[in-house]
């Protein structure tokens, strides 16, 4: 397998495309033509090859890019990376569940060689070489959680386990749907989570939260999770919403299937080894409406799910402004003809 | 001043149940304003829960009386401070001397509770030994997300960042380790376009 890399920004003249195979493996969030919070947590096992759910830690055409953006907002704000004292453990952990699940996925672009705790890294599309010792942090150019999620795509929070719950208490947050890890860090399950309409009364966390704290070493979970972005832009942070605010403003009947994104987080959960912590990944794909009709199904459905989306959710996710446009944009591309089940285009 | 009642709100704001007196045991007390109220409550009910507590009031500018009458309630330690600034030493001191069992009574507005009850986590002691007890204006202390100031007794929302300048509107999300709400530029989709600020209701 060959990987080819876009070489494309997210921000400013956001260069950012999809190719026609990025587009068909795009992970569509919705397997019906509605939509409501549920749990929806699956098993993270090896689904469909060529999909997003084929591997641990899912390498595509951005991952040369989407890094480059993430060094550019750390250069800028270094408060997106951040471990509590007690969290060093737990980076050692994920540092060690990327570093083997990519170079078993993707022996063509990642190699780790062990001898004891003396290990070797290399990372091919990064041009990265690092000799270190496993869990001596004066080993590595910055902390482990720090060092490895520079090189895996998505944003990251280390999750710790005490008193019944889970506490935020690391992280790496550079391409969030609007939320601030600087202020969110020290938070367990249910403040973090405060924010989010309806789901509370549901008692969507209190069931998710029951299930992860039993979550085991090996068996990882996943869930899809997704929101409306103008421009294919990562960094749509709390903090920097003075940048891009104003360019949700900008979506007309002409430029909405173009500036538009769909954007869907791909959660994952894994339990971690030897700090009982869990990793949580949480990563972002952007694709923009006129390249989501390119498949009929998946037209159809989200207009009937945007339209029919309740105004509360589509406030909280942020594109009410823009969702008379977009319905009427996406209306065109449904010709009222029955969608088959799951996800996956036809 | 009573207490304050709170209409109900998201989950990570936090809620002030009312001190209630754990008895003669290891104390610190904190209050500011009105929360010195709470504490002369605390004491009417319970005389014994001064025994071995050690009383910090940051009284209203210009309020001796009130003072007064805590400083008579049978503290073993007493001190008034003109800020929570100038008392923060003295505060960080008694957190970091006290054991095992110690109790800390909080009162006062949301602003003193929040960074007083982050400090005492930062400090090691335990979230269930914390009482606090909501008593005065129901101002709030503000996180300003963009430039990461923080804004004391803000009183409507909007509100000007003390730092940035920025119209930031309030939000209800609340941090422990700030001991902050969040506020959030309102006329960044806009720039320019501020509603009238008005009252931040409970």
């Amino acid at each position: 397998m060959t990987m080819r890399f876009n070489d494309e920004t997210f921000r400013g003249d956001y260069t950012f495309r999809n190719s026609p195979e990025a587009v068909r493996r795009f992970p569509f969030p919705f397997d019906q033509d509605s939509y409501m919070y549920s749990v929806n947590i699956e098993p993270h096992r090896k689904t469909r090859a060529g999909s997003v759910f084929e591997h641990r830690f899912d390498v595509d055409e951005h991952y040369v890019a989407e890094m480059r953006d993430r060094a550019i907002t750390l250069e800028r704000d270094p408060l997106r990376c951040q471990s509590l004292p007690h969290m060093e453990l737990a980076g050692w952990d994920f540092l060690e569940l990327v570093m083997t699940s990519k170079a078993e996925d993707y022996p063509e672009l990642f190699t780790l060689n062990r001898d004891g705790d003396r290990w070797h890294w290399i990372n091919r599309p990064l041009g990265i070489e690092q000799r270190f010792t496993f869990l001596d942090a004066t080993t590595l150019p910055c902390g482990p959680m720090e060092y490895i999620t520079r090189q895996t795509q998505g944003d990251h929070a280390l999750l710790d386990q005490r008193d019944g719950n889970l506490w935020m208490d690391a992280g790496m947050v550079t391409a969030q749907a609007d939320w601030s890890l600087d202020f969110d860090i020290g938070m367990n399950f249910f403040e973090w989570h405060a924010p989010v309409p309806k789901a509370n009364e549901m008692g969507v966390f209190q069931r998710a939260l029951k299930f992860l704290l039993n979550l085991q070493q090996g068996a990882p979970v996943r869930r899809l999770n997704w929101t409306m972005t103008v421009n294919p832009r990562l960094d749509t942070s709390p903090e920097t919403y003075p940048e891009w605010g104003p360019e949700k403003r900008t979506v007309t009947p002409e430029t909405v299937g173009a500036k538009q994104h769909l954007r869907v987080e791909l959660q994952t959960l894994w339990r971690l080894p030897r700090s009982n912590a869990i990793a949580f990944p949480i990563r972002c794909y952007l694709c923009a409406l006129d390249d989501i009709v390119t498949v009929p199904k998946w037209g159809r459905r989200l207009h009937r799910v945007l339209r029919d989306l309740p105004d509360e959710l589509a406030e909280y996710k942020g594109f009410a402004v823009n969702r008379g446009v977009i319905v009427d944009y996406l209306a065109r591309f449904d010709d009222g003809a029955e969608t088959s089940p799951g996800i996956f285009p036809d | 001043m009573p207490r304050t009642e709170f209409s109900p709100a998201i989950f990570s704001r936090p809620v002030y149940p009312g001190l209630i007196s754990q008895g003669a045991v290891p104390a610190i007390m904190l209050a500011e304003g009105a929360g010195a109220e709470a504490l002369i409550d605390l004491a009417l009910a319970d005389a014994s829960v001064m025994d071995r507590a050690h009383v910090i009031y940051i009284p209203a500018r210009g309020d001796s009386a009130t003072g007064a009458r805590l400083g008579q309630l049978g503290a073993k330690m007493y001190h008034e401070a003109p800020s929570y600034a100038a008392c923060l030493e003295r505060y960080r001191k008694a957190l970091a001397d006290a054991h095992m069992g110690t109790w800390l009574y909080l009162a006062g507005s949301e602003g003193l509770i929040g960074q007083a009850a982050a400090e005492a986590t930062a400090a090691g002691l335990p979230a269930d030994a914390i009482l606090s007890e909501h008593r005065g204006p129901v101002t709030r202390r503000m996180q300003c997300v963009h430039c990461k100031g923080i804004t004391e007794e803000v009183a409507t929302d909007p509100f000007t960042c003390a730092h940035c300048g920025r119209s930031l509107f309030v939000r209800d999300h609340f941090s422990r380790r700030l001991g902050a709400f969040q506020g959030v530029a309102i006329d960044a989709e806009t720039p320019g376009i501020v509603p009238e600020p008005r009252s931040i209701q409970r």
